[in-house]
C-alpha cells in the first residue's frame, strides 16, 4: 500500500467521515452569513457573539437542557443578550462600538468561566462537555445528532439567504435606500443577526470560541477578492468555507497519527489556518483586487499613450 | 502572606497597570486591538520558547511583546492595502496567530506548564507562585506586576501631554511634530507588555476586560482625562478585590469572577452615573417633556388672553379638548404650573400670573426673531 493510499484510507473511516462533512457544511453557512457581516462591517460581532455564549451554555446546563439543541440554545439566547447590551451601550452612551463589544466580550466570558468552573467544582456528577472543548473546538467529537442539528441549521440559514436575497442585498449595501422602497430594515437586519448569532453558536463545538471569529471573516475576505459582484462573492465565501472545513478537519486528522502519535490535535486551528491560506491566496491572486492583478492593471494603464481629453 | 490577600493583591496590581493604557484604548477607539493583542501573544511566546527552550525566560516576554507589535503591524498594513477593512484585517491576523499558537503548543511543547488551558484561561491560582527569573534571582509575580504598573504609571506621566493630544486631536498633534504614529506603536507595546505580564494570572482574554471595562465605566462619569485615569485604576482595583471575594465564596476561578465584577461596576454605573447614566437620562428627558407642557399651557391662555373667547379657551374642562391632552395629563399639567406660580385657577377659569405671561411671551418673542 503506498501513502496514498493510507492517507485515503485514513480520511475515509467513520471517524473522519462524519466530522469533516460537519465542518464542511459549517464552513459553508459560516462563510456565506459572513460574507454579508463583513460587508455591513460587523466582522468583530462574531468573535463577541462567540465569546459571550459560554455563560448560556452554562446556564442551560445548569437548568437541566443538556442535549446538543439544549445547550445550542442557551448558547444563543446568551450571545442575543450580549448583543443588545453593546446596542444599548452604543446608543445610550458615549462609548465607542468596539469599546462596547470588547467589554461585553470579556465580561460575558469571564462569567461563563465562573459557571463553568463553579460546576465542575460543585455539582456533583456533571459531566458537562469540557471547557477545552467549547474553546478550541474538537470535530473529531461531533457525534451524528450534532451533524443532524448542523445539517438542518445550514438548510434554514441558506434557503432565508436564498429566499430573502434582494432585501438582503438591499439593507446590507445601503439601509437608507432599502427603507425608502419600504422594506423593513430593522427586522432584515435582526435576521441577518440572528443568523450570525445561530451560526456562531453552531460552530463552537467544532472550532471553538476563539477560532469562530475566522470562519466567519476569512471567506468573506477573501472572496471578496474574487468578484465585485455580492452574489459571487458570497458564493465564493461559503466554498472557501466548507473547504477550509474540509481540508482543515482532514488536516488535524492525518497531523493527529504523524506528528504526535494519536495524541489528538484540536481541529479548530488547523480549520483557521486553512481559511487563512484562503485569504493569503486570494490577497495575492484574486483576479477582482488582488495584488498581482491590480499590478498588471497598473502597469497596462501605464503603458496606455495619455490623452487628455478621453473619448 | 496569607495567599488570598496575595492573590487580591497581584490582580489589584494587573487591574491598575491594565487601566492606564486602556483609558487611551478606549479614548483611541481601538479596544478591540487589545483583545487581538492578547491573543497574538501565545505566537510570541511559543517561538520564543524554541529558541529559548526555557519557560521561565524573561525573553518570552520579548518574543510575546515583539508579536503583539507585528501584528498591529500587519492589520494596518493589510488596511492601507486597502482590499480589507480594519475591523476585517483584525479578526482574520490575530485569530490566525493565535490558531498557529494553539497549533504549536499542541504538536511539540509537551507536558509543560504551557498547556492548552492556562493558555487561554489563565491560572489565578498559580498567579502567586514565582515565574520569571532574572539571572538566577527568583521574581514574584506580585514584584513583576507592580514593576509594569510602575513603568506605566511613569511613561502615562511622561507622555501624558502627547497621550492627551494625540488621542483627541492626532491632526493636530502630527502638524506640532509629537509622532502620533510613533506614539500609537508606543502604546500597543505598553498594552502588549501588560498583557504578557498578567498572562498568567488572567490570560489573554479576560485582560481585555481589565483594559477595557474600568476604562469605559470611568468615561461616564468624568471629562477630564486625568480624573478619567484614576477613576478606571481605582474601579479596578475595587473589581480585583471584589472579584478574588467572589471566587472564594462561590469556590470558582478567580480571574473569571473579577471580570463578572468589573462588568457588574460598570452596568451599576451606566445605570445611576451623574449626568451620563441612564437614570439621569431619563430624568433628565421627563423633566424636558414636563417643562415643555407647562409652556405649551401658559401659551396657550397668553394667546387667547383678553379675546372674545377667553372664557371658553380658558376654561378647565375644555382644555383636554383644545391641547388634544387626555384629561389626566390635563389635571397634572395644571396642578404642576399651579405649584410653579405660572397660572392661578378659580373654579373652572385659568388665569396667567404675571410670571407665566412673562415666560409665554419671552418663548413666543424668541420665535417672531426666528421666523
Amino acid at each position: 500500500m503506498n501513502w496514498a493510499e493510507v492517507i485515503l484510507e485514513r480520511l475515509n473511516s467513520s471517524a473522519v467521515r462524519e466530522p469533516a462533512l460537519a465542518t464542511a457544511l459549517l464552513g459553508l453557512t459560516a462563510g456565506s452569513i459572513g460574507a454579508l457581516a463583513v460587508l455591513r462591517r460587523q466582522s468583530l460581532l462574531g468573535d463577541a457573539v462567540a465569546h459571550a455564549a459560554l455563560p448560556g451554555v452554562a446556564v442551560a446546563f445548569l437548568v437541566g437542557a443538556r442535549t446538543p439543541l439544549g445547550l445550542i440554545v442557551g448558547g444563543a439566547v446568551a450571545g442575543w443578550l450580549a448583543m443588545r447590551v453593546v446596542t444599548l451601550i452604543t446608543s445610550q452612551s458615549r462609548l465607542a462600538f468596539d469599546t462596547a463589544l470588547a467589554g461585553v466580550l470579556a465580561v460575558f466570558f469571564g462569567a461563563g468561566l465562573v459557571l463553568f468552573t463553579y460546576i465542575q467544582r460543585n455539582v456533583p456528577g456533571a459531566a458537562l462537555t469540557p471547557l477545552e472543548r467549547y474553546l478550541y473546538g474538537q470535530a473529531a467529537f461531533l457525534r451524528s445528532d450534532d451533524l443532524a442539528l448542523i445539517a438542518a441549521f445550514t438548510t434554514i440559514a441558506l434557503s432565508t439567504v436564498v429566499l430573502f436575497w434582494k432585501e438582503f442585498a438591499a439593507v446590507s449595501f445601503d439601509p437608507a435606500f432599502a427603507a425608502s422602497i419600504g422594506l423593513p430594515v430593522r427586522r432584515m437586519e435582526g435576521a441577518l443577526t440572528t443568523l450570525l448569532v445561530a451560526a456562531v453558536v453552531m460552530g463552537l463545538k467544532a472550532v471553538g470560541v476563539v477560532l469562530m471569529t475566522t470562519l466567519l471573516i476569512a471567506p468573506g475576505v477573501a472572496a471578496r477578492q474574487w468578484s465585485n459582484r455580492l452574489g459571487w462573492v458570497v458564493f465564493w465565501a461559503g466554498v472557501f468555507g466548507a473547504t477550509a472545513g474540509l481540508g482543515g478537519t482532514w488536516a488535524a486528522h492525518l497531523a493527529s497519527f504523524e506528528l504526535t502519535r494519536g495524541r489528538s490535535i484540536p481541529t479548530g486551528p488547523t480549520i483557521v489556518l486553512a481559511a487563512t491560506g484562503w485569504v493569503a491566496v486570494s490577497l495575492l491572486l484574486g483576479p477582482a483586487r488582488g495584488w498581482l492583478w491590480s499590478k498588471r492593471q497598473m502597469k497596462s494603464a501605464r503603458s496606455q499613450p495619455h490623452t487628455a481629453n478621453p473619448p | 502572606m496569607n495567599s488570598l490577600l496575595e492573590l487580591a493583591l497581584v490582580l489589584s496590581l494587573v487591574a491598575a497597570a491594565c487601566a492606564l493604557p486602556g483609558v487611551f484604548l478606549v479614548l483611541r477607539r481601538a479596544a478591540m486591538t487589545s483583545d487581538a493583542i492578547g491573543h497574538v501573544l501565545l505566537f510570541g511566546i511559543v517561538l520564543a520558547y524554541f529558541v529559548t527552550r526555557d519557560l521561565d525566560s524573561p525573553w518570552l516576554l520579548v518574543g510575546a511583546t515583539a508579536a503583539g507589535l507585528l501584528a498591529v503591524g500587519l492589520v494596518e498594513a493589510l488596511t492601507q492595502s486597502r482590499r480589507l477593512r480594519s475591523d476585517a484585517a483584525l479578526g482574520v491576523v490575530f485569530s490566525s496567530l493565535f490558531a498557529a499558537g494553539v497549533l504549536l503548543v499542541s504538536v511539540s511543547v509537551k507536558n509543560v506548564h504551557l498547556d492548552v488551558d492556562a493558555v487561554l484561561l489563565g491560572q489565578p491560582e498559580m498567579a502567586t507562585e514565582p515565574r520569571w527569573h532574572l539571572g538566577g534571582m527568583q521574581l514574584a509575580p506580585v514584584v513583576v506586576m507592580a514593576g509594569v504598573l510602575l513603568l506605566n504609571g511613569l511613561l502615562t506621566t511622561l507622555f501624558f501631554k502627547e497621550l492627551k493630544l494625540s488621542t483627541f486631536d492626532p491632526e493636530l498633534a502630527a502638524v506640532l511634530g509629537f509622532r502620533p504614529v510613533g506614539l500609537h506603536y508606543g502604546l500597543m507595546a505598553v498594552v502588549a507588555i501588560t498583557a504578557v505580564a498578567a498572562f498568567d494570572a488572567v490570560g489573554p482574554v479576560l485582560v481585555v476586560g481589565f483594559f477595557v471595562v474600568p476604562a469605559a465605566a470611568a468615561y461616564l462619569l468624568t471629562n477630564r482625562l486625568a480624573m478619567m485615569v484614576l477613576l478606571a485604576m481605582g474601579g479596578g482595583v475595587v473589581g480585583a478585590i471584589g472579584g478574588t471575594v467572589l471566587a472564594d465564596t462561590l469556590n470558582t476561578t478567580t480571574a473569571g469572577a473579577v471580570a463578572t465584577t468589573l462588568g457588574l461596576l460598570f452596568a451599576l454605573t451606566f445605570l445611576v452615573a451623574p449626568e451620563r447614566g441612564l437614570i439621569a437620562q431619563w430624568r433628565l428627558r421627563h423633566r424636558q417633556r414636563q417643562n415643555f407642557e407647562e409652556l405649551m399651557l401658559t401659551v396657550h391662555l397668553l394667546q387667547h388672553e383678553g379675546m372674545p373667547e377667553e372664557a371658553e379657551e380658558s376654561r378647565y374642562s375644555n382644555l383636554a379638548a383644545h391641547l388634544a391632552w387626555p384629561p389626566a395629563q390635563v389635571d397634572a399639567v395644571v396642578r404642576r404650573a399651579e405649584r410653579r406660580g405660572l397660572i392661578v385657577r378659580s373654579g373652572e377659569q385659568l388665569q396667567l400670573t404675571a410670571a407665566g405671561r412673562t415666560w409665554a411671551q419671552s418663548v413666543l418673542h424668541r420665535d417672531t426673531t426666528f421666523p
